[in-house]
């Protein structure tokens, strides 16, 4: 069962700190949810400079982001 | 096609690029008429907007910006083409526009926004050191708050039309500019006929540099405060990169246009209180901070269909009719026969900036999430 971090509607840094912080705790994989390209940029940028793999999935309104290790 | 561009203007070089334009433009228009080391500044241009509008009644502070018209618009434009354009409302609209108020009371005891607090370094006014060390201190007391819970809620999908009001709120500035509406002669509009007010670059002009920026600006997520804020939050160094080009880029500008001229004292549309240019800074930094984005970002944010982006904006714009109306903005220093003044703010800016400041730290200590 991947973590669940939805940031939907949260403005930035709020996605990314959640994502932060979850990559922190160390279960993979995460799946975070962003609504804005803003914050999927900013998400994405941040797992990779943490060293993770990212897999973006365009969901229509929303973009879910699963991050692994 | 599409997605080649978004991901260029996402890369390092794609913010470079926007800063180093930025960086270009802001001093050709002041070569062109903008008032000296205000080529562009977002604070200062809401503010002349407010006195046009009569909210308050400086008179040598008032014209409608076209620069602020296009960085809204630029930002439509791009949102619409890239497909970004999402009309989102909700996040504690009332506290974006009290921090609205209080970014531009702080700002303006400073004499500029974040962005000419660049152009001004790079024009020589040293004084710029001290209100850039306050933005970048209040900006770290945000980072405390985002670390340890603040955010101001969720916003939400609404309807479209919520996402156009800003938008259209620039299309109906723009109207009344072009059609210098004016009712008879004590009503709005005003239009200064001396002082900074008075000083512009041809309307087209600006209002075409202005839509660039604003599609760049939408495009790349330039920010000041983002700039500062991911470097202390997490050493990442992407913004800023942009605000390096651009400081670079104006220097140069300014040094090849006659425009650099180095000191403290007496500087064009600037005070030499050292004091008070670091606080009034400090809590215009605090918030933006707050609020997520510096001036011109919200404006780019509202230009994309964000109504409570829209919100702080509009709280600046009251916050400059407040600034001017109760006395609080910076004076310029001045030579009056001969004598040298240091201008700076009246007591009452004093207490409005400390104000500002226990309101800002209030809204910080009592806004976080504890999950």
């Amino acid at each position: 069962m991947a973590k669940q971090v939805d940031a939907r509607g949260l403005s930035c840094p709020q996605p990314v700190i959640l994502a932060r912080n979850a990559i922190e705790e160390g279960q993979f994989p995460i799946e975070v949810l962003v609504e804005t390209v803003t914050s999927r940029e900013n998400v994405k940028r941040a797992a990779e400079k943490a060293g993770c793999q990212v897999q973006v999935e365009d969901l229509g309104a929303e973009f879910k982001l699963t991050l692994t290790k | 096609m599409s997605e080649r561009l978004t991901r260029f203007f996402a890369s390092r070089w794609g913010i470079i690029l926007a800063g180093a334009v930025i960086g270009v433009l802001a001093p050709l228009l002041q070569y062109l008429g903008n008032p000296p080391n205000m080529g562009i500044c977002v604070a200062c241009f809401e503010r002349d907007i407010a006195g046009a509008l009569g909210l308050h009644r400086a008179a040598v502070v008032q014209y409608i910006r076209p620069e602020i018209i296009g960085f809204v618009l630029g930002a439509t434009v791009a949102a619409l083409a890239f497909r970004e354009f999402k009309a989102r409302a909700g996040s504690a609209p009332i506290v974006r526009f009290i921090l609205g108020i209080f970014a531009m009371i702080g700002a303006l005891a400073f004499l500029g926004c974040p962005w000419r607090a660049l152009l001004r370094l790079t024009g020589g006014d040293l004084n710029a050191i001290l209100g850039l060390a306050g933005l970048a201190g209040g900006i770290a007391v945000g980072v405390m708050f985002l670390r340890s819970g603040y955010n101001l809620g969720r916003s939400y999908k609404t309807y479209p039309a919520v996402g156009w009001i800003m938008p259209a709120v620039m299309v109906g500035l723009l109207l009344l500019l072009v059609f210098r509406v004016k009712a008879n002669e004590t009503s709005a509009l005003f239009f200064s006929e001396t002082g900074p007010g008075s000083m512009a670059a041809p309307l087209l002009v600006s209002l075409i540099v202005g839509l660039v920026i604003g599609f760049l600006a939408q495009r790349t997520r330039f920010c000041t405060m983002g700039s500062i804020r991911d470097v202390i939050l997490m050493g990442d160094t992407h913004l800023i990169s942009g605000l390096g080009a651009l400081v670079v880029v104006a220097f140069v500008t300014n040094l090849t246009l006659g425009q650099f001229k180095v000191g403290f004292f007496g500087q064009p549309v600037a005070h030499s209180q050292h004091l008070w240019n670091f606080l009034g800074m400090a809590l215009a930094g605090l918030a933006f901070a707050l609020a997520g984005g510096c001036p011109g970002r919200q404006l780019f944010l509202a230009g994309e269909g964000d109504g409570d982006a829209g919100v702080f904006v509009l709280g600046m714009i009251v916050g400059a009719g407040l600034s001017h109306n109760f006395a609080l903005a910076g004076k310029p220093d001045a030579v009056v026969e001969g004598v040298q003044q240091i201008g700076g703010i009246s007591p009452y800016g004093m207490v409005a900036v400390l104000l500002g400041l226990a309101v800002c730290l209030a809204i910080g200590f009592t806004m976080r999430d504890k999950n």
